[in-house]
Formats: structure tokens, sequence, C-alpha cells
């Protein structure tokens, strides 16, 4: 019973957020159209070549991830502090867990629909084979972009109320998810030289580890950031 | 006001500790067989690197018991003892680079404990510039307490994770299993340096703790007058 409660005002809160970009499509559009323009502009920061590319094809793909999904993380309680909806959040019944999943469900949706753009333009504009090994992309796209939500949603709360917030987010955010960053990146490269999820399973093993870790701190780390 | 009679005692050992342990390493100690003179830096640079691990251990702690207890001088020992962190790391990492010029031949390169360092490094540079942006001291207090905690635990991760990624560091040869593998010699100066090390930290920790102290009670004065109007 209690779960599916936390499970209703999960949903609420995730729900809430979808109907607010279905309306005013703010934060989708500006995470689009950035993450196109991060990989026009790639092409400039390493020439036409398109076997360096190639070769540094998995650390691109996630900067561009993690740009655009950085770019999400940041309005997601800009919004609600902009349109001052924050106390309204606050008075809402029943745990603050369900806020925050409510908010990471949102979040990890948003990224993981930036990715399914990036990720097939990535492929055309820069002439990589990817379709072979797509199923074990997707697998590391989503735990890459579940760890680096879990702590983002967290930091965002926290960030959305300092001076300064825009350039905060990112100097927290980076150093605390380097071993997701590092896990995603070199998955990636194991999986686009052809070697399979064998050999990126280590990597995955990280990955799956570093989520299930930070899924238990930051909700309840979560409560201390949102006390007023 | 001067510093409290526990500091100016901390302060006292730690000056001469830290001169007794310079002056060990530095001239007494016989240079290393391979590496030769360049090798002494060692004995700064290995005491600064646990003495920074011993002050994020003590922010963690002191952050834990703040957003248990609300106790804000747990809040102050724990802004003290990562500052005091920060610096350690990075005399760590400027001793590492000059060593490693001379010994690698290159000031910087990305291997695992290199890189793990510079993590921590903007880690709890992060967190110093995240209090100082906070709007309120309460809040600076939570999110730095809800920070530290969040870091202390992506410590092991990323220990991992860059463990996996390279390797070229020579492995510690201070805290291994079968005890220390370096001979006596070396090893003294490198202890009574840790030691001056250690007490320095405290001798820190404990005068910007009552700097602390005294800010956090300025403020709240300052908010009373404030209320009276």
């Amino acid at each position: 019973m209690v779960v599916a409660e936390v499970m209703r005002r999960t949903w609420a809160m995730t729900w809430k957020d979808v109907r607010v970009e279905l309306r005013a499509r703010e934060r989708m559009n500006a995470m689009l159209f950035f993450a196109a323009l991060v990989l026009f502009i790639f092409n400039f920061a390493l020439g036409p070549d398109l076997s360096k590319l190639r070769e540094a094809a998995p650390g691109l793909l996630w900067l561009a991830f993690l740009f655009t999904g950085m770019l999400g993380l940041g309005r997601s309680f800009q919004a609600e502090r902009e349109n001052e909806c924050f106390e309204e959040l606050l008075l809402t019944p029943g745990d603050r867990e369900s806020l925050y999943f409510g908010k990471l469900a949102g979040n990890i949706l948003f990224m993981v629909m930036a990715e399914a753009l990036i990720l097939p333009l990535f492929a055309i504009l820069y002439n990589l084979e990817i379709w072979a090994a797509l199923p074990g992309l997707l697998l590391v796209a989503f735990l890459g972009t579940v760890g680096f939500s879990t702590i983002g949603t967290l930091l965002a709360a926290m960030t959305a109320h300092l001076r300064a917030r825009e350039v905060m987010l990112p100097l927290l955010l980076f150093p605390l998810t380097v071993p997701v960053i590092l896990g995603s990146v070199k998955a990636t490269e194991a999986l686009l030289s052809g070697g399979g999820l064998a050999e990126a399973s280590h990597w995955v093993k990280l990955l799956c580890g570093f989520d299930v870790v930070f899924l238990v701190i930051c909700p309840l780390a979560f409560e201390f950031v949102l006390e007023e | 006001m001067g510093p409290s009679r526990v500091g100016r005692i901390l302060g006292v050992l730690a000056g001469l500790c830290v001169a007794g342990g310079l002056y060990l390493g530095l001239v007494v100690a016989p240079p290393d067989a391979t590496q030769g003179e360049v090798q002494r830096i060692m004995y700064l640079h290995v005491p600064s690197i646990l003495t920074a691990y011993v002050a994020f251990t003590a922010t963690f702690v002191a952050s834990v018991l703040y957003l248990w207890r609300r106790d804000p001088r747990a809040d102050a020992v724990a802004v003290s003892s990562a500052e005091v962190g920060v610096v350690f790391t990075g005399i760590t990492l400027a001793t590492g680079s000059i060593w490693g010029k001379s010994t690698w031949g290159v000031w910087w390169t990305w291997d695992a404990r290199l890189t793990l360092t510079a993590i921590l490094f903007t880690i709890y540079v992060g967190y110093l510039m995240l209090r100082a942006f906070a709007e309120e001291p309460q809040a600076a207090a939570r999110y730095g307490a809800v920070l530290a905690i969040l870091g202390f635990f992506d410590i092991p991760l990323n220990h991992l994770a860059v463990q996996w990624w390279r390797t070229l560091h020579q492995p510690s040869s201070l805290i291994r299993p079968g005890g220390p593998s370096i001979d006596l010699a070396l090893l003294v100066p490198l202890l009574v340096n840790l030691a001056g090390l250690l007490l320095l930290y405290s001798y820190y920790v404990v005068e910007r703790t009552r700097l602390e102290r005294m800010r956090q009670r300025a403020l709240a004065l300052r908010l009373i007058r404030g209320r009276r109007g």
C-alpha cells in the first residue's frame, strides 16, 4: 500500500513536469537545439578528418549527452523557483522522496529523449556504424543517464537556491560523476569497437553499482536540501 | 584576540615537529638509491595527502553530526577541516608535480592516483564554493553537509573507476598489507613529518573553527539587531 502511494505521488510529480513541457516546450527545445549545435561544433574542433572523429566518438558522444543533460537538469528546479512554485511543492502532502523520484524520472525522461536524437544524428553526421551495437549502447546510455541524473537532480535542487546557480551546477556535478562518465565512455568505447557487451561488462557493472549507491543516498539527502 | 591556549600549544608543537621532520628528511636521511635527492620531496608529499584524507574524513563525520544534531559547532569544524584539507591536497599536487617532472619527465600525467587526487581537489573546492554562494548561513551548512557526505561516498567509486582506467604511480609503500616496505632511516623522518602535519592540521582547524564560531555569532547578532529594527 505504501509503495503504491509513493508511486502515485511520484507519477503525479513526473506527469506535472511532462505536462508543463508539453505545453511550453521550453526545456526540450533548448536541449535538442543545443545537442545539434554541439554535434555541429565537434566538426570544427576536430577538423574534417573522419577517422580522427571516429576514434574520439565515444567521448564526444558522451560530452554531447552530458552537456545537454545538464542543461535540462538546471531547468528542472530553476523553473520552480522562478515561478515561486517551490513553496507549493514543499506543501504537497506526503514524503519528500516521491518529490525527488518524480523530478528524477522527469529528468531521466528528458535526457533520454535528447539522447534519442543525438545518437542517430551523430551516427549520420560522422558516418559511424552503431546499429550492430545498438542494444548495448542503449543499455549503457540508460545506466549512465540514471547515474548522472540521480546526483544531478539532487544538486539541481541545491544549486537552484544559490547565487551564480548556472555556474555552480556543473562545477559540483562533473567531479562527483567522474565514475559514471568514465564508465559510460569506456563501455561505449568497447561496444563501438565491436567488443559486444562481454567486453564492456565490468564497466556496466560499475555503472549499475554507482546507480544503486546513489539511488539510495540521494533521496535521503534530498530531505535535507528541501528543508526551509 | 590571539590564538587560544590549546591553539598556541598545538601551534608550537606543530612548528617543532615539522621543523624536526624536515631536518631529518632533507638533511639526515640518506638520498634514495635510484631517485637521488629529489626523492626527499616524499617527506612532505606523503604526509600531506594522508593529512588531507584525515581532514576530509573529519569533514564527513562533522557533516553527519551537523545534519543529525544541528549543532553549529559541528558545521564550523566541517568547513574548517575541509578548507585545511584543500590546502594539503594542493600541496600534495604541487609537490607531486615537481617530483614527477624530474622522475617521470612530465609535470602531470593521467595516472590513477594523480587523477583521483585531482578529483578530490575539485570536489572539495566545489564544496567551499557552494558554501560561499549560499544565500543564508543555515543553507550553506545544510548544503555543505549534504555535499560532503555525497563526496565521501563518491571517493571509493572514483577509486574503482580510475584504478581500472589506468595505473602508473608507484604503489603505496606505507599503507599496505604486511607492514611498511621502506627502510627505518626513511620511515622515521616520514612519520615525524606525518605527526608534524597532523599537529599543524589540528592547529589550523582549532583556530579556523574558532574564527568560524565568531563569524556565526556575529551573523546571529546582526540578525537579532535587524529584527529589533
